[in-house]
This record gives C-alpha cells, sequence and structure tokens, in this order.
C-alpha cells in the first residue's frame, strides 16, 4: 500500500544571481514498511526534496504534488502540516546536537513534543518518554530522561532524536544523514537499532545519505540523485551490481571500498554543477563517460530498464548494465 | 618499534617514541590552576619509512590528529621524542626548526578552514617561498602557477579568493601549498573527509600521482576504512591515545588481531550489498570513553567483548604476537584467533 | 568528526562548460550589496555634501557675507539684544551676539569631523595594534595588555578630560587625543577577541607548519580577516567621537568661543532657546543628523560586509 506519492516535484530558489533550481521534477513512491534509501552529493537536491515536502524550505517555489495519506502536503496550511509532522512523519537529523534545544532536559523534549498532538496527562507522557528512550537503547533511561543533551554522548543524542521521531507511532520517518557525524562504531550501532525499529513497527523508512556503505546495508530501494533530478530508481542489489545511469556507474568505480584494494579509483571528472546554470540536456553529460550527440541536447526522462523496478535516465541501451572491468562484485 | 631500534637505520624518515602530549584542564578564578588533563597521546612510537605511505585510523578522540601535529612539531610534546631524518627535533627552537619545516608539510582536513579566506590563491601557495625568502616577485608568480598546473589548478586563476573555488579545488590549493618546496613528508590530516564522494577520489589519485613524481613519503590519517586501506602501505590503528595494532594494510584488513580493530572494520560501511547481509557486524557497547580519564590496563576492556581480568589490570604492549609475522604488532593480550568471530561473543 | 561538503554546488569560477556563473571576490560583492542599499546610498551622499560643506567653508562664508566671528549688529540682534530668527541674511538665524547661524554651523562641521574622524582613526590604529598583540602573542602578553585595556575602560572620561584641558589648553589635538584615548580600548577588546578567535583557524595552523614568524602571521593572516569588522567598528565609532567633542566642547573643555562647534553653540543656547529655538535646533539638527548618517552607514556597511540574510540553499 502506497503512503506517500511524489510527483513531479519542483524546487526553485531565487536568489541574487539567479534562479536555482534544486529540484527539477522528482517522483516517486513509498510504500508502507518499505526502506528508501536517497543518495546523492552536495548539490544533488536530496535534502531540498524531503525537507520541502514538510514544509521545512523558506523562500522556494514549489510545484508537484505529493501524496500522504491522499492529502497533498504540498498544499496544505502550516498549521495542518505541523499536525502530520512528528505524528505521521517524523524526521531524524544529521547533527543532534543542533536539532536538541540545549537548554531544555531530554525527557521534556520528549513530552512537550508528545503532548503537543495528543491529549495525554504529563505523567502518562513521561512514561512513554523513559519507553522510549529504553527502547533506543539508552541505559538507565529512568534517570536519564531528565539530563540535557550535552550530557549525552553523540551516539546517545542520535538515540534520543529516534526516541523523539517514533514517539507518535510515526508511519514514515525520513532521516537525513542519520550517521554522517557519528564515529563508525557508533554509525554501527545506529544503523543497527533503526533496522531493528522498522522491522518491529512496521514503519516506512526513507535515508538520505551520501554514503553508498549506508545505503547497502539499510535500503530495499535505491534512488539516486544528481543536479536536482533522480537518475536511476534500482532495487538494492541492481543498483550496485547491474547500474545503468553512468553517474551510479562512477561512483561505485571511485569509492575504494566498492571497487577492490589497490586499483586504481576512476573518479568522475568535473564538478557537480551549479544548479543556477544546469547544463543543456543531460545535466551529468560535462561529465559522463559515454557521451553522445543527444545527451547534450534531449533531458532523458527516467524510463524503464529492463523491468519497471529499475529506472534510469540515461540515452544508452537498457542493456548495458553493470560495471565496467575493474569493478567488483563479491560472491 | 621496538624502542630500541636500530637508531639510524637510513629507511626511516621519522621516527616518534614515547610520544605523550596531554592538554590541562584548567580552572580558577584569578590564577587557573590545573585539575586534570586530556590526555590525547598517551606513549605513541612509530617509524614512517622513506617512501611509504602510513595510515593512521580511529575515531574520535583517539589522538591521531594531535599525533598528526605533535609529528609535525605544532604542538611541543609533554613527552618522547621526535627523530626527523636522524635529526632529533624534540625540542628544536623555532628558529632552528624553520629549515626542518621545509621538508615536513601538512594538508588539512577542511578545505574551507585551512586557506585564508581573505587572501588570494596564488599569495597562499606563494606563502612557502614568502616565508623562506626562496622567490620572489615574478619567480614565485612562475613557480606559483606552474604548482597550480601540477595539482590540476588553471593557473590563471592566481588572483581570485578561495570562496570562488569548490571544495575539491581548494584541497588542490592546499595541496600545491603542501608540495611548494618539495618536502620529504607529507602528513595529510583527514584530506578528504569534508569532500563529496566523488571528488575524493580525484584528491586521492593526485595524491598517489605526486607521491609517485616526487618521491614522498606520507602519514595519511583518517576515519574512513577504506580510503586508508586503499592508499596505505601500512596503517596503525589508534584508539584512545594509543596505538593498539600496527600492520601492513593487507595484514590489517585480512587478519585483524585486535578486537578494537576487528569491530572497526566490521562496522565499516560498506557500498556491496552481498557482504554487507553476510557480514555480521560485532556491535561494541557503550561510547568512547573520554581522554580525561581512560581505563585502567588495556584501555579498550570496558567494551572489549574477549575481556578477561588481566585486561583490566595490565596493559597490555604492542608487539608481535603468537604466530603473526615480524610486521604485524598487536597490543592485546589475547587477540583475535584466525576464525574466531567476535560477533558471537 | 566531518561533514560532507554541504555547500551549494555553486561551483564559481571553475572552467567547465555549462558554468557561465562569474566569480567575485568577497570585497566586490560587499561594495556590490552596499551600492544597492538605497539607506547607504543616501547615507552616504549626506556625509559627502557634509564634507564638502566642511571644506569650502571660507567660500560658503564668503557667498552669505559673514564670517564665523563675525557680529552683525545692525541685522543680526535685535534691540533687546537677542537673537533675530530665520531671514533672508541670515537663512538660519543668528545668535546671541549676532553671529550667522548657519556659517557658524558650516565652520562647527570642520571641527566635528576633523575631530570625529581623527580620534576615531587614531583610537582604531591603536586598539588594533594592542589587540592584535593581546590575542596573539599569548597569555603572558594577553593578561598584561588585557589588563591595561580594562583600567583604561574604567577611567572617569569627564574628570580625566577636564584635568587634561587644564594642563594643556583646549584644542582640537587634545580633543583627538582624548578622545581616541578612551575608544581605543574598546575597539582593542573586540580586535583581542577576533584574533583570539581567528587563532585557533586552520590556516594559521597552517602558516605555522610552513615556518611563518608570529609577526608575519599577525599582519599577513590575521590582519586582513580583521579589516571587516575593524572598518565597521571604525564608521560606528565615528558618531560616537563626534557626539564625544560635542559633548566636550558643550563642557567647556572641548573648543571654547569664540571657535564655533556644535556642542559650545548649543551650549550657548542654553539660556536663550525659549526666545530664538533656531539657535538650539540648528546646530542641534546637525548634530543629530551626521550622527545618524554615520550610524546607518555603519550598520549598512556591516550588513554589507557580513550578510547573514543570504540565501544558503542545500
Amino acid at each position: 500500500m502506497t503512503l506517500l506519492s511524489v510527483r513531479d516535484l519542483r524546487v526553485t530558489f531565487p536568489t541574487a544571481d539567479g534562479y536555482v533550481r534544486a529540484v527539477r521534477g522528482v517522483s516517486f513512491d513509498v510504500d508502507a514498511g518499505q526502506t528508501l534509501g536517497i543518495v546523492g552529493e552536495s548539490g544533488s537536491g536530496k535534502t531540498v526534496a524531503t525537507q520541502t515536502l514538510l514544509g521545512l524550505t523558506r523562500g522556494a517555489e514549489v510545484s508537484g504534488e505529493a501524496l500522504f495519506e491522499g492529502r497533498n502536503l504540498l498544499t496544505m496550511r502550516p498549521d495542518q502540516l505541523r499536525a502530520v509532522r512528528g505524528a505521521r512523519i517524523s524526521t531524524i537529523f544529521q547533527d543532534p546536537l543542533s536539532s536538541l534545544h540545549p537548554l531544555y532536559r531530554v525527557g521534556w523534549q520528549i513530552v512537550e513534543m508528545i503532548r503537543a498532538h495528543r491529549d495525554i496527562g504529563k505523567e502518562a507522557a513521561r512514561r512513554r518518554a523513559i519507553e522510549l528512550l529504553a527502547m533506543v537503547g539508552i541505559p538507565r533511561a529512568r534517570t536519564r530522561v531528565d539530563d540535557y543533551p550535552h550530557q549525552f554522548s553523540g551516539g546517545m543524542r542520535q538515540r534520543a532524536m529516534i526516541a523523539m521521531a517514533l514517539a507518535l507511532d510515526p508511519k514514515l520517518i525520513i532521516a537525513d544523514e542519520p550517521t554522517t557525524a557519528l564515529d563508525a562504531t557508533v554509525q554501527a550501532q545506529i544503523l543497527d537499532l533503526l533496522a531493528r525499529l522498522r522491522d518491529e513497527l512496521g514503519t516506512a523508512l526513507i535515508v538520505i545519505t551520501h554514503d553508498l556503505g549506508v545505503v547497502a546495508d539499510i535500503a530495499d530501494e535505491v534512488l539516486v540523485m544528481y543536479a536536482g533530478k533522480l537518475v536511476e530508481v534500482a532495487d538494492r542489489r541492481t543498483a550496485y551490481y547491474e547500474p545503468h545511469h553512468p553517474y551510479t556507474k562512477g561512483l561505485l568505480e571511485s569509492i575504494p571500498g566498492a571497487a577492490g584494494t589497490h586499483g586504481a579509483l576512476r573518479p568522475i571528472p568535473g564538478q557537480p554543477p551549479s544548479l543556477i546554470a544546469v547544463p543543456s540536456g543531460c545535466a551529468f553529460h560535462p561529465r559522463c563517460r559515454y557521451v553522445m550527440a543527444e545527451c547534450v541536447t534531449d533531458e532523458p526522462e527516467l524510463r524503464d530498464i529492463g523491468s519497471p523496478a529499475h529506472r534510469s535516465a540515461c540515452w544508452l541501451p537498457a542493456y548495458q548494465v553493470g560495471l565496467d572491468e575493474g569493478g567488483v562484485r563479491s560472491g | 618499534m621496538r624502542e630500541e631500534s636500530e637508531v639510524d637505520d637510513p629507511d626511516v624518515l621519522l621516527r616518534v617514541a614515547g610520544v605523550v602530549k596531554h592538554f590541562p584542564i584548567r580552572q580558577g578564578i584569578v590564577v587557573k590552576h590545573q585539575i586534570g588533563s586530556v590526555r590525547a597521546v598517551d606513549g605513541v612510537s612509530l617509524e614512517v619509512r622513506r617512501g611509504e605511505t602510513l595510515g593512521i585510523v580511529g575515531e574520535t578522540g583517539c589522538g591521531k590528529s594531535t599525533l598528526a601535529r605533535c609529528m609535525t612539531r605544532l604542538h611541543p610534546l609533554t613527552a618522547g621524542t621526535v627523530t626527523f631524518d636522524g635529526q632529533d627535533i624534540t625540542n628544536l627552537t623555532r628558529r632552528r626548526l624553520r629549515p626542518v619545516r621545509r621538508e615536513i608539510q601538512m594538508i588539512f582536513q577542511d578545505p574551507y578552514g585551512s586557506l585564508n579566506p581573505r587572501r588570494r590563491v596564488g599569495s597562499i601557495i606563494g606563502d612557502p617561498f614568502a616565508i623562506h625568502g626562496l622567490a620572489d616577485g615574478l619567480e614565485r608568480k612562475r613557480r606559483v602557477q606552474e604548482l597550480m598546473e601540477l595539482v590540476g589548478l588553471n593557473p590563471e586563476h592566481y588572483n581570485r579568493f578561495p570562496a570562488e573555488f569548490s571544495g575539491g579545488q581548494r584541497q588542490r590549493i592546499g595541496v600545491a601549498r603542501a608540495l611548494a618546496l618539495r618536502p620529504k613528508l607529507i602528513v595529510c590530516d583527514e584530506p578528504v573527509s569534508a569532500l563529496d564522494v566523488s571528488i575524493q577520489a580525484q584528491i586521492i589519485n593526485l595524491l598517489a600521482g605526486l607521491q609517485g613524481e616526487f618521491g614522498l613519503t606520507y602519514v595519511f590519517i583518517a576515519h574512513d576504512l577504506s580510503v586508508v586501506e586503499h592508499v596505505s602501505d601500512r596503517v596503525a590503528v589508534m584508539y584512545l591515545g594509543k596505538v593498539v595494532e600496527l600492520a601492513d594494510a593487507a595484514g590489517l584488513y585480512g587478519h585483524p588481531r585486535h578486537p578494537y580493530s576487528a569491530a572497526l572494520l566490521s562496522a565499516a560501511s560498506v557500498p556491496d550489498p552481498d557482504l554487507a547481509d553476510r557480514r555480521e557486524r560485532i556491535i561494541l557497547t557503550g561510547d568512547v570513553p573520554s581522554p580525561v580519564d581512560p581505563p585502567a590496563g588495556c584501555r579498550f576492556h570496558p567494551r572489549c567483548p574477549k575481556a578477561r581480568d588481566r585486561c583490566a589490570a595490565e596493559e597490555p604492549g604492542l608487539v608481535v604476537r603468537a604466530a603473526d609475522p615480524p610486521a604485524h604488532l598487536t597490543a592485546c593480550h589475547f587477540p583475535v584467533e584466525a576464525g574466531e568471530n567476535l560477533a558471537r561473543a | 568528526m566531518s561533514t560532507t561538503d554541504r555547500r551549494p554546488a555553486l561551483a564559481v569560477g571553475t572552467e567547465e562548460p555549462g558554468q557561465p556563473v562569474e566569480g567575485r571576490s568577497p570585497w566586490r560583492l560587499a561594495w556590490d550589496r552596499l551600492r544597492h542599499d538605497r539607506v547607504a546610498v543616501v547615507c552616504a551622499v549626506f556625509i559627502g555634501l557634509l564634507v564638502l560643506v566642511a571644506v569650502l567653508a571660507e567660500p560658503i562664508s564668503m557667498l552669505v557675507g559673514y564670517g564665523p566671528t563675525q557680529q552683525d549688529r545692525t541685522g543680526g540682534i535685535t534691540t533687546d539684544g537677542l537673537p533675530t530668527p530665520p531671514s533672508p541674511h541670515h537663512l538660519l538665524g543668528t545668535d546671541n551676539l549676532g553671529r550667522d547661524i548657519l556659517v557658524r554651523i558650516v565652520y562647527g562641521s570642520q571641527v566635528s569631523l576633523l575631530v570625529g574622524v581623527g580620534a576615531a582613526v587614531a583610537a582604531v590604529v591603536i586598539g588594533v595594534v594592542v589587540g592584535l598583540c593581546a590575542g596573539y602573542l599569548g597569555p603572558a602578553v594577553d593578561t598584561v595588555l588585557a589588563r591595561l585595556m580594562d583600567v583604561v575602560l574604567s577611567f572617569p572620561f569627564l574628570l580625566f578630560a577636564i584635568a587634561l584641558v587644564t594642563v594643556a589648553g583646549p584644542s582640537e589635538l587634545i580633543e583627538i587625543a582624548v578622545i581616541a584615548f578612551f575608544s581605543w580600548a574598546a575597539v582593542g577588546r573586540i580586535v583581542r577577541g577576533q584574533t583570539l578567535a581567528i587563532r585557533e583557524k586552520e590556516y594559521v595552523e597552517a602558516a605555522r607548519s610552513l615556518g611563518a614568524g608570529d609577526v608575519r602571521i599577525m599582519f599577513v593572516d590575521v590582519l586582513p580577516n580583521l579589516v571587516a569588522p575593524v572598518i565597521v567598528y571604525t564608521t560606528l565609532l565615528i558618531p560616537v567621537s563626534i557626539v564625544f567633542e560635542a559633548t566636550l566642547s558643550y563642557l567647556g573643555v572641548g573648543i571654547i568661543p569664540p571657535t564655533p562647534s556644535w556642542g559650545n553653540m548649543i551650549s550657548d543656547s542654553q539660556n536663550f532657546y525659549q526666545v530664538a529655538w533656531w539657535f538650539l535646533v540648528f546646530p542641534g539638527l546637525a548634530l543629530v543628523l551626521t550622527t545618524l548618517a554615520f550610524n546607518l552607514l555603519g550598520d549598512s556597511v556591516r550588513d554589507a560586509l557580513d550578510p547573514r540574510t543570504e540565501f544558503r540553499g542545500r
């Protein structure tokens, strides 16, 4: 059952230097219980896209449609959106130090959030907060509920954020770079926790990250974004072993873990483009190893590659999937 | 790495022995007195051989960045010695240290913070020439532009400000600056961590190319294990101010012997779904303790799945264990055996 | 731990195709912002005119027909010995001695600008040097200089000013010295704070690792980063100095009559404003408008050099 259906989302910011076209027509679906991984680098528009869904971008011109439980998030009034945020769709941000209020106790923040959406008493809310903190693995939750954020370590703060995100049993959690600011061992703990909770509670999850390892770990479906558009959509294994879009291939060939040890890395030449002056045709063409004449003039749309589950926005023929020699597959 | 090794081994470019670096924590109203210290580096001995790339990995608080700055004498040492090219540079005055600085350079992590935003790029790259009085005016400009081309920048952008460049380009500027005086050793402190994934490979390849062309020696510090494995010949794993394992890259990644190294490797994010599925993660309990008050005995013992009484009492030395090759050193009383699976410990 | 390259992908200044956005230096950007700020432009024009008027004081006085200390006993003073209101002969009226107020205001502007700008610049130069040394050269130097600044800031300015004038005699130079003496410490504190922060930046660390000496780092690396806050502070210190000067003159320890200064004009008008409003209002207005213009310009300069309201997209 489809939980969220985004159609042709476009977000543009007017600035002194021109229009920054951060998101240029993105469409995807999220089903109940599914985990979506949105991968992209800076300037890909991944964060702007998801933040716009929740009305968190200011000064932007937004068009398109985002149907959540039958209602269009993009046309909701601020008070309606507030009711959705936190309760039906909640978010986990990258840096819990800046998303938790430093001057209020952690437990208090959770309680306030619960009571903002539900009509329950302080005591009941507090019990729920303790229960949540324990669920995310914070030891001695009963005492730690009254601590301030700075008394928590980085990993524990992120767990507290996850607790807040789960407080109202949301149907969908959007996690924006949830592990980027964490150490590797803590990152492993958090991903493990997210996976467990997702399995136990059946929440749908959108994980936004630049880290292809995180996505390989936790996502069912992978969406690759570049310069404000989706360039490839595939299930997990296909994305890593049979990528079609040259950008996806390029990423996989330039990351040490994926391309094997001590072989030379094959970087993608050039830089991500300016979102004010997006290149004509396919935005990736200036950096693409396979560039053809039509790539410069015609912008490719997402089309099926072999099956509807695998889509790619590229003019290359559908059979040209997979990594070049030098790409490594395990198993 | 045994502290009594041959002192004048010509193969060794940089040696640090027993390096300790503590940062005092002071408190007080009028006069501040010390109430404790952050024991950032607490006894590290390493050698860097000519032409190699020594990787140093560890998480936050392990002391790798501090160690890097001790190696380049940006920090005065609390204890220990640093020997460069046969010369003891531990206590040299600023003046005597200056010629040494031409031989040891650093590349920093933050492409946005390591370049002075109010200075033009040509001036930044030309700084080494200016400071050491090696080239002036047009000659300096020529050399700077030469460097810019070497690192893949357009020499015509000589007069631009850092803000006009992207992150990857700014890091190239940092590389050009470090390369200016043709140093022997470059210490790279997380040089690609703050860059986009597709740009990281460009910089890694650039550094590798330069190493070949100029016979450079690198100390490469990072928290990203795959990057370190890719670039390094030998790798040292640090935890809470000490080196817990030191081996050549293949040896470390193939069979880590220290439980922490094993956990770190198993925690690394791997862009390969099958591998990710098959791998059993060793999930450590708790968070990294503070370097102000490290645990007694083996520092890792509170989180170690294999810890026993001995570990809390006696700190293990960094030596060759059991049947390991002589280059593989581990600081653990009960190293991970071949085939042992800590995920189920 | 690090974060990824999160800046907007406006890869300005690259030679890639499809990247026509031109790079602009930070100074150029600031100047553009300032140019488009209407308030700043108006203030700048006002100040420009004021400077012009101050420079052309003599020709103006000749045009009007009266000198600054010249008493017009015929049309400039009523039969009761009171100031005359604004008229075609005296556009802004006269004061109690029959002197033309317009001309006196023009000459007064010379004092205000000279002392105001002079004292501000002197204070800033001293403050920057002391603050830079205090912030960069380490705790030993810092303790001494910081205490010095604290001491200077706790001096009662008025008593000291009066004492100094009694010893040295009133003049513009003394005024500049006194005002600078009381202003430099505030600048020094700010510069010290900024320097302490800049000192920890990686590019300073990089300079040290290259072997640069302290003095070089202070002037080549730290100082350029201080220019922006220093410019802002200077433009905001000027109106403060101008008012300071007016205060000193008002109290009789700055510029003393018959030389006109806006401060002493206001002081002289105390006994007459009930019957001669123009005597108080016009010098007062000159002072207020000038101060306002510099303040607003200073605000605009600060906004131009350090905009926080610009879009930072991802």
